[in-house]
Formats: structure tokens, sequence, C-alpha cells
């Protein structure tokens, strides 16, 4: 119960200090994804973690594109690609929204990369694969499920 | 010392077709070794890609990314010939930075 509590407590500590940062100006929205987001990175919830980032008011959006495996046969390497068509694209930032820590990452593409990433994740347990991009200072997301078989064989 | 990454970037028209083969455990925390102790967080928190010194690319990243990682991503503007460098840095401080040059694709 105590585990809990403090949990909870330095949860509340670290967004709140982020919040702090943010106000002071040291890290303008915009900026966020310039320094490593130790509160986004902590957080437990795909919600939290998000609002750490500063992502507010994600539209779902058909322009993304997840190419994950149905099912994934080796949880330790889940091969994600995901590709933006939506004009102005600055980063993606991918959540597998079951992980203890579901905020995976932010690919910043703003400074001459195509919206395009690949990368390979672990995933403890079937999930949502969320993945956010930020253009032209708004937010569109999307999702696709992965499941994970646990022990089995994949069949 | 790390490992030297494995990078490969090869032309398509202007873009370069860039892939990257990191050498790291990418311990999440929450792994216990043979005698059951927790093996401590051990991960690549940044990356970052120049193309002849200019930052073309960066990520942020957490330990959910496996062992070894392996990205890949494309970068406008580039001909054959070029400088493509990659750089990692890591939660203890540790870094690494390789370099290679833009291959002209078939």
């Amino acid at each position: 119960m105590h585990h809990t509590r403090r949990s909870v407590l330095r949860g509340v500590w670290a967004v709140g200090a982020l919040a702090t940062a943010v106000a002071a100006g040291l890290l303008s929205p915009g900026r966020a994804f310039a320094a490593w987001n130790k509160g986004a990175f902590e957080a437990k919830n795909t919600a939290d973690a998000m609002k750490a980032l500063g992502v507010s008011n994600a539209q779902d959006s058909r322009d993304i594109q997840i190419l994950a495996p149905d099912i994934a046969e080796n949880s330790a390497v889940v091969l994600i690609e995901i590709t933006s068509n939506i004009p102005g694209t600055t980063a993606i930032s991918v959540f597998i929204e079951k992980n203890p820590f579901p905020y995976t990452g932010t690919f910043d593409v703003s400074q001459g990369a195509v919206p395009y990433v690949q990368l390979r994740v672990k995933m403890g347990e079937s999930s949502p694969v969320r993945v956010v991009v930020a253009a032209g200072g708004k937010y569109y997301t999307t999702a696709k499920e992965v499941k994970v078989t646990i022990g089995g064989c994949g069949g | 010392m790390a490992e030297p990454m494995k990078i490969r970037a090869t032309l398509q028209g202007d873009v370069a077709d860039v892939r990257v083969l990191m050498a790291h455990p990418m311990e999440t925390g929450q792994r216990k070794d043979a005698a059951g102790k927790l093996v401590p967080l051990h991960f690549i928190q940044t990356i970052t890609a120049q193309l002849n010194g200019k930052t073309v690319f960066a990520a942020d990243v957490s330990q959910a990314v496996s062992r070894n990682p392996v990205f890949a991503f494309k970068v406008k503007g580039a001909k054959a010939g070029d400088k493509l460098s990659v750089t990692w840095q890591d939660n203890t401080g540790d870094k690494r930075t390789d370099e290679v040059v833009i291959r002209a694709g078939s």
C-alpha cells in the first residue's frame, strides 16, 4: 500500500516538475522533444505520457500508416514501420499502450528526413501500438493492435 | 567501449535510405539475472543522424526498444559520396558515433 502511494506521488511530482518547466518557458511545447522527456518516459499510461509531451486534441487520421504484425511471434523483437502522409509532418511518436512504460520514443523528421521510421520494440503483452504525428502544430493519431503469443509458438 | 555500429546508406533518387544496427543490451531494469538480482536500466536514450555535419534526424527512445536496436529512416537531399554519421547516447552517458559514405543506389 505504501509502495503504491509512493509511486503515485512520484508520478505527480514528475508531471508537476515538467509543467513548471513549461510554465517557466524552459521548454516550449515545440521544443519539448529536444530534451529527453523523463516525465513522459516514466509515465505509466499513455494519457499521462501524452500530457507530459504536450500532446492534446490528437485527431484520428487515416494518413498514418503503421506496418506491424497482427501476431508477433517474438515479443522481444516486434518490427514496426511508420509512414506519415500528412503534409508538414515534423515528428512521429510511438506508444505501446500496455507496456509498463508506454511511451517508446519520438522521431524528429523536421530537419531533413522523410516522415518515415522503422524500429524494433519489446512488448510485454498484446497491446495497441499507438502512433501520434505532429504536423503544423497539430496532432494526429492512429493505432494498430498487435497480439503477442506469450510462451506460444506463434501458430 | 561500445561496439561500432553497422550503418548502410543507399541512395534512391535524392533520398538516402539509412539502416543502422547498434550493439547495445537495452536493459529494461525489470529483468533478473541468474542470481535473481534485477539488472539495472541500461538503454540508449537519444539518437541523431547528421548529413555532412548537419543534423537531419533525431530520436528520443525508451528501454522498450529491442536489444541491439535496428532503425531505418530516410534522409532527403542526399548525394552519392555525402557523409552520414549516426550518434547514440545511453542513460549511463556512454556514446558512440560512426560515419559512412552514402552509396549510389542500383
